[in-house]
């Protein structure tokens, strides 16, 4: 595994609600990450852009809107059609029946209102050694 | 008001026997005003200046709720108009009395329901609307001229302005009859939701259009709802809340009062949105600071004279980034303490979160919950007899005092910025930062206090037995619902006369390129021909511009 896990954190789509975003951004960095932080009103395809040309390990989206379940399948779909085979980690408010589909839809972790900052940093250390894992099998 | 009426000589007799009187001018609700075991209370205790007394720290109606009870105005809006008529009209049959509507992220954004940006947002986290036609289904069979409705809208706020006084025109209401306020706080857009669409400027100038229009047209109707709500779940400190608040708050004013308009005649129109968080000492000691400046600066500073215009009438919603995902019911509890404070703070109307709404929007038991919630506050309490109750309490004054240290603090800092002027502070602090730098890091101390245990969150770090327990149904938005707003759009679209609505949109722009020109006639046209929130806010951004925020974190 690399030393460093870059990950890119964006908020995707018109929802404004970016506080989780930023203390998750600097709980990652204070857990040695190096974190990339897009802004709001991101597109898949920007996203895509920017985890191509940062050499991403990870992309982490935030969502409070309801939205989930069409944009976060639709950013795994985007990833993987330009062969980034990232795991993309999502929090937010998200119901917990919604986690079934979404890790269907091949979302890596979802992490919901109240995780605490050791459970985000084990989401996105786990997910970024298990999609390594898969790559190399 | 006499001048001898704020003179701060005044004895207590003479200011005791005005409240009085005020008190008798003013009819009072038909119930007993005594204790559960009989005894009888005064309207109030302590000393003054007593409530409606300028500077209103302890209320701005001299009976307060013994005259009226606040409003008990429950926020709501999903799916597509329709559903949330229904829910609207559910309320008002349950004993709400004020409506107030949620807009989807795309309407909040300016954005059609069939744009690309609207993917998977369309009538998710309130309700979409694209045209006229929505609004009109939206309050379908609900007489306008007797409710009052608050609309939680910013960055496209004159165009559902525009469409609510046409909706309305259709039934036979003229804008003259209209009750209600519209949010339209853009500055904190900026600082903390995030829901912008121009830059600061000239969404200044559209503001300031409305304030006019409304002043001139609508007697009974709020053009802006100064918001530290959002600022507050962006997660500032109580104190910021206020600061950044009433700060904006003079911005408004410097506005309007830099546009030629008479303070006094604006002034009276201006309202305010505070959030009513956990600290329940400290929010209360937070929304008496916000009169007493707030009454203090419009006399002192803008030369304001009718003492309605001194006055900081506030609506409050519960604090919904306190709610836990963790043991959901045990935020029916956390609410009704917020409640409780908001009502001892003054408030003149109320929106009580639903338990479920740290997972999904609300169900309707849910809201059902935090509405009686409120009646239990209004009727069983007894806390509604005697205003201001907690009134001299040393505690409490002092926490009011120190409320308003903290904010003088931040004014002082702003008119620094800004060259003795808060509407540029405000400006500047937008552009360096400093707004969303403060808040940020506010909402890091305290993530950063609840992880390492030092702050108790119940059934969050501490008492978590039970937090496999829950079985709480959920409010789902149907998956057809985007698809029906998008026929319905298409509809309307297929239905207009487009060289009508084309007409009306040049008409927009070209207003909006003339500084002098008011831009609301325009808009109500363009409103009138079924052009879309979109159509209006682009024939505007052609010469406004859009605004971008840099990432920072």
């Amino acid at each position: 595994m690399q030393d460093r896990i870059r990950i890119i954190l964006a908020k995707l789509g018109l929802d404004g609600h970016d506080r989780g975003i930023k203390v998750v951004a600097r709980i990652l960095r204070d857990a040695g990450m190096e974190v990339i932080y897009l802004g709001l009103r991101q597109t898949t395809a920007g996203i895509v852009t920017a985890a191509l040309e940062e050499d991403a390990d990870a992309v982490g989206l935030s969502m409070h809107n309801a939205g989930h379940l069409t944009l976060a399948p639709a950013m795994v779909k985007a990833l993987r059609e330009a062969d980034l085979n990232i795991p993309v980690i999502i929090g937010g408010i998200i119901p917990d029946e919604d986690r079934e589909r979404l890790t269907e839809a091949g979302v890596a972790a979802v992490l919901g209102p109240g995780a605490s900052a050791e459970e985000v940093v084990q989401a996105v250390r786990q997910a970024v050694a298990r999609q390594s894992d898969g790559g190399a099998s | 008001m006499s001048s001898a009426a704020v003179d701060s000589a005044e004895s207590a007799a003479a200011a005791r026997a005005r409240w009085e009187a005020a008190c008798q001018a003013t009819p009072t609700r038909a119930v007993p005003f005594e204790t559960m075991s009989g005894v009888p209370v005064d309207g109030v205790y302590g000393d003054p200046p007593f409530p409606g007394q300028f500077p209103y720290t302890r209320g701005i109606h001299p009976a307060m709720y013994r005259s009226r009870l606040w409003t008990m105005r429950m926020f709501a809006g999903f799916g597509t108009a329709l559903d949330t008529n229904r829910r609207f009209r559910e309320l008002l049959k349950h004993g709400g009395t004020g409506l107030s509507t949620a807009f989807d992220m795309p309407t909040l954004m300016g954005r059609d329901s069939d744009s690309p940006w609207s993917l998977g947002e369309v009538g998710r986290a309130g309700v979409a609307v694209d045209t006229l036609a929505d609004v009109e289904d939206l309050f379908r069979d609900i007489d306008l001229s007797r409710v009052s409705t608050s609309m939680t809208i910013n960055g496209p706020a004159a165009v559902l302005l525009a469409m609510y006084i046409v909706a309305a025109e259709k039934t036979g209401v003229v804008p003259e009859q209209l009750s209600g306020t519209i949010q339209n706080d853009i500055l904190k857009e900026y600082q903390a939701q995030k829901e912008y669409i121009y830059p600061p400027r000239p969404s200044m100038r559209i503001i300031t259009d409305m304030i006019r229009y409304t002043t001139a047209h609508m007697p009974r109707w709020h053009p802006i709802s100064i918001s530290g709500y959002h600022i507050r779940e962006a997660g500032s400190t109580a104190a910021q809340e206020l600061a950044f608040t009433l700060a904006n708050g003079f911005a408004y004013v410097e506005a309007a009062i830099a546009a030629g308009e008479d303070v006094n005649a604006f002034g009276r129109r201006l309202s305010f949105f505070f959030n009513s968080h956990l600290d329940f000492f400290e929010e209360i000691g937070k929304l008496r600071a916000a009169r007493r400046i707030w009454a203090r600066w419009m006399k002192d500073h803008y030369g304001a004279t009718n003492e309605k215009a001194w006055m900081c009438r506030f609506h409050t919603q519960t604090a919904g980034v306190s709610l836990t995902a963790q043991q959901p019911e045990n935020n029916i509890a956390r609410v009704a303490i917020q409640a409780l404070a908001a009502v001892l703070g003054g408030t003149q109307s109320l929106h009580t979160d639903s338990y479920d709404e740290a997972m999904a929007l609300p169900s309707e038991k849910a809201v059902r919950i935090a509405l009686r919630t409120q009646q239990i506050v209004a009727h069983e309490t007894g806390v509604t007899n005697v205003a201001d109750p907690l009134g001299g309490a040393p505690f409490v004054e002092w926490m009011t005092d120190e409320m308003e240290r903290q904010a003088e603090a931040v004014f002082a800092h702003l008119l620094e910025l800004g060259d003795g002027s808060i509407l540029e502070g405000v400006f500047q602090g937008i552009e360096n930062g400093y707004f969303v730098g403060e808040i940020a890091d506010a909402a890091y101390r305290y993530e950063r206090e609840v992880n390492s245990g030092r702050r108790i969150v119940v059934g969050v770090n501490r008492f978590t037995e039970g937090n496999d327990e829950t079985d709480v149904n959920l409010l789902r938005i149907e998956e057809d619902t985007e698809r029906d707003q998008l026929e319905r759009l298409a509809r309307v679209k297929s239905e207009r006369n487009d060289r009508a609505v084309q007409e009306a949109l040049e008409g927009v722009t070209r207003t909006a390129r003339d500084p002098s020109a008011n831009l609301m006639p325009a808009i109500l046209t363009a409103v009138r021909e079924y052009a879309t929130v979109e159509e209006i806010g682009t024939a505007m951004e052609q010469v406004f511009g859009r605004y971008v925020e840099r990432a920072v974190v």
